[in-house]
Parts: structure tokens; C-alpha cells; sequence
């Protein structure tokens, strides 16, 4: 991929604009189309854009795959946490409207936090699905030998 | 229905027709994979003419992006033809005559499309209409629904997406560490 320029120049104008409109999606979606799981595709793809062109291992240098695996978690664990929260304080499981002092601004917090989890895991479940297929090679589980030429 | 949403159905169908034709004939499968993304834009398209513009979203964005992604990264992997298997098209087009037969018969209780009187637009979805807007105070009735009214599901889907990925990243050993390490048994 060295030598691939405009590939190169265009994907460095283009990431920043695709981040930047993961995080539109993520954040707008109470107003517009989106979301948590859209936003979490569109970031991914970000990184993965950046992957294909600068290559797998550069990637994983910004993102390193234990990284992308602890995030990953934490976007469920913070979804999971905000209805623990809920029962901390007083509600059921989930029930935003305790969470702040007035039943709707409890409920935009709610849903802004569980839409980052979602957001958040579904991105860094992209991103390690790409680093699996890139970094995957049949050999390792083969003590060296690929089954079709056994 | 005025004739230019009638042009714009009949394009989009004609288009998901001749793609999916296409992807059944060829044998190179770098094109079908490419088929297949073009595939789901065109659904993207159909979903925003349903006026589903959320569904249309994450369709582009999961079905013509990540999966395309994803399909040509196993093909990278494994090889860009399929060996060909005997195949019995007589049978096969029986099979699908009956099956598509039976989908289309069960059309025929549906309500008709739009139909205010619809069961899915009498019983829950009313109260989401017309009550989110206090009760949630989010003006996108499809967040309202899908992060609070129904945010066990949404835990769920999370939840599946979560342990999906962590599947494959255990089948496929997503860890460099345990591609270096030569002492390891597995």
C-alpha cells in the first residue's frame, strides 16, 4: 500500500470527517435518525478505513487489541450499570427517571449513557472483528500446515 | 400512488431483483461479495421509501460497509472461487416454488400496507405516538422506544453483539500474543 497516494491523501482528509460523523450520529440520534449501534458501525468503519490503507498492524498500533477488547466490555458494563444506578436510587432496573431530579432530564441522561455503551461496544466489536480476519492465519491452528496441502 | 413513487419502487425492485439474479450466477465471489453491498444500499433505498429512515441507516452502514468488509476479508482468506458442486435445479426450483407459494399465501392475512387499522398501529405504538414526547421528552419517537421503553431489549441486543464478537475473537484467536507464543498448546 505504499505506493497507493491518492488512496492515502483521500483516506486522511476522509477519516476525520467519518469520526467526526459517528459522533453526529451518536449524539443526535434523540433528534434525528441514529444511535448507538449506527454510530458504533461508522466509527468502526472509521479505523477499518484506516486499516486497509495504512495496514492491520498500523491500526493496531493506534488501537491496540487489548484495548479494543476491555472497551468493548465497558460499553456493556456501562449499559448494564446505568440500571444498577436506577435501582441504587430508589427505581426498577433501567428506569431512567430517577436518575435525575426531573422524570425527563433523568430519562435524556439515561438514554445519552446507554446509547454510549451500545455505541462504544458495538465500534469496538467491529474494530476486533477486523483484526481477527487481518491478523488470522490458518498455520497457527495447524502446527504449520495448511489442511489443503496436507 | 402518484406515478413517480410509483417509478421509484418499481426501479429500486427491478434493481434488487437483477442484483440478487446476479449474485446466484456468478462464480467469482470478490464480485459477489461487491454485489452483495450494492445489494443492501438498494434495500437502504427501499427502507427510506417505507419512510423506515433508522432501518435505512443501519442497513447502509452494517450491510453495504462492515459486512462487505467482513465477506472480503474471509475472502482474502480463503480464495476468491467457489469449487462447483453438482447441484439438481429442478428440485431446488420446486423447493423454492413451494416455499415462495407458501410466503406469498401468508401475505394474504396481512393487513394492506398503511392500514391505519393495522394491529401494529393500535396497540402500543399509539401511547408511544402520541405520549413519549412527555413521558421522555426525546423528539425521535424510535429512540424513545428502543433505549427506554424498550431498554431490556436493547441490553439484550448489546449483549449478543458483545458475545458474538468475543466468540469469534476466541475462534479465530484475535490475540497476537498467542500467535508469538510458540509454547502455547492450543
Amino acid at each position: 500500500m505504499r505506493h497507493h497516494l491518492v488512496l492515502r491523501v483521500i483516506a486522511k482528509l476522509l477519516i476525520p470527517l467519518i469520526l467526526l460523523f459517528a459522533l453526529y450520529v451518536q449524539f443526535h440520534g434523540d433528534f434525528g435518525p441514529g444511535g448507538g449501534f449506527q454510530a458504533g458501525v461508522i466509527f468502526g468503519s472509521a479505523f477499518i478505513l484506516y486499516g486497509l490503507i495504512f495496514g492491520a498492524n498500523t491500526a493496531r498500533r493506534v488501537a491496540t487489541p487489548e484495548v479494543v477488547r476491555v472497551l468493548a466490555a465497558c460499553g456493556v458494563l456501562l449499559y448494564a450499570g446505568v440500571g444498577v444506578v436506577a435501582i441504587l436510587r430508589g427505581g426498577n432496573y433501567l428506569q431512567y427517571r430517577v436518575l435525575a431530579a426531573t422524570a425527563t432530564g433523568g430519562e435524556h441522561l439515561g438514554i445519552f449513557l446507554i446509547e454510549f455503551g451500545v455505541g462504544l461496544t458495538v465500534a469496538m466489536i467491529m474494530i476486533g472483528l477486523f483484526y481477527c480476519f487481518t491478523g488470522y492465519r490458518p498455520s497457527d491452528h495447524n502446527n504449520g500446515t495448511h489442511p489443503h496441502d496436507a | 400512488m402518484d406515478i413517480g413513487s410509483f417509478l421509484i419502487n418499481a426501479i429500486l425492485l427491478v434493481f434488487l431483483a437483477a442484483t440478487a439474479i446476479a449474485v446466484a450466477r456468478l462464480q467469482n465471489l470478490f464480485a459477489g461479495a461487491m454485489l452483495f453491498g450494492i445489494y443492501s444500499l438498494l434495500s437502504a433505498g427501499v427502507f427510506v421509501v417505507l419512510d423506515a429512515v433508522d432501518v435505512a441507516f443501519t442497513e447502509a452502514a452494517v450491510g453495504a460497509g462492515i459486512a462487505t468488509i467482513l465477506m472480503l476479508s474471509t475472502i482474502a482468506l480463503t480464495g476468491i472461487k467457489h469449487e462447483s458442486i453438482p447441484i439438481r435445479p429442478l428440485r431446488s426450483l420446486l423447493l423454492v416454488a413451494v416455499v415462495g407459494a407458501a410466503l406469498i399465501y401468508g401475505t394474504f392475512d396481512m393487513p394492506r400496507f398503511g392500514d391505519a387499522e393495522a394491529p401494529a398501529h393500535q396497540h402500543v405504538a399509539l401511547r408511544y405516538l402520541q405520549q413519549s414526547g412527555d413521558e421522555i421528552g426525546i423528539p425521535n419517537v424510535v429512540t424513545s422506544v428502543l433505549a427506554s421503553y424498550r431498554g431490556y431489549d436493547t441490553l439484550g441486543e448489546v449483549a449478543v453483539i458483545f458475545t458474538a464478537g468475543i466468540g469469534v475473537l476466541c475462534l479465530l484467536g484475535g490475540s497476537r500474543r498467542r500467535r508469538t507464543d510458540p509454547a502455547d498448546k492450543s
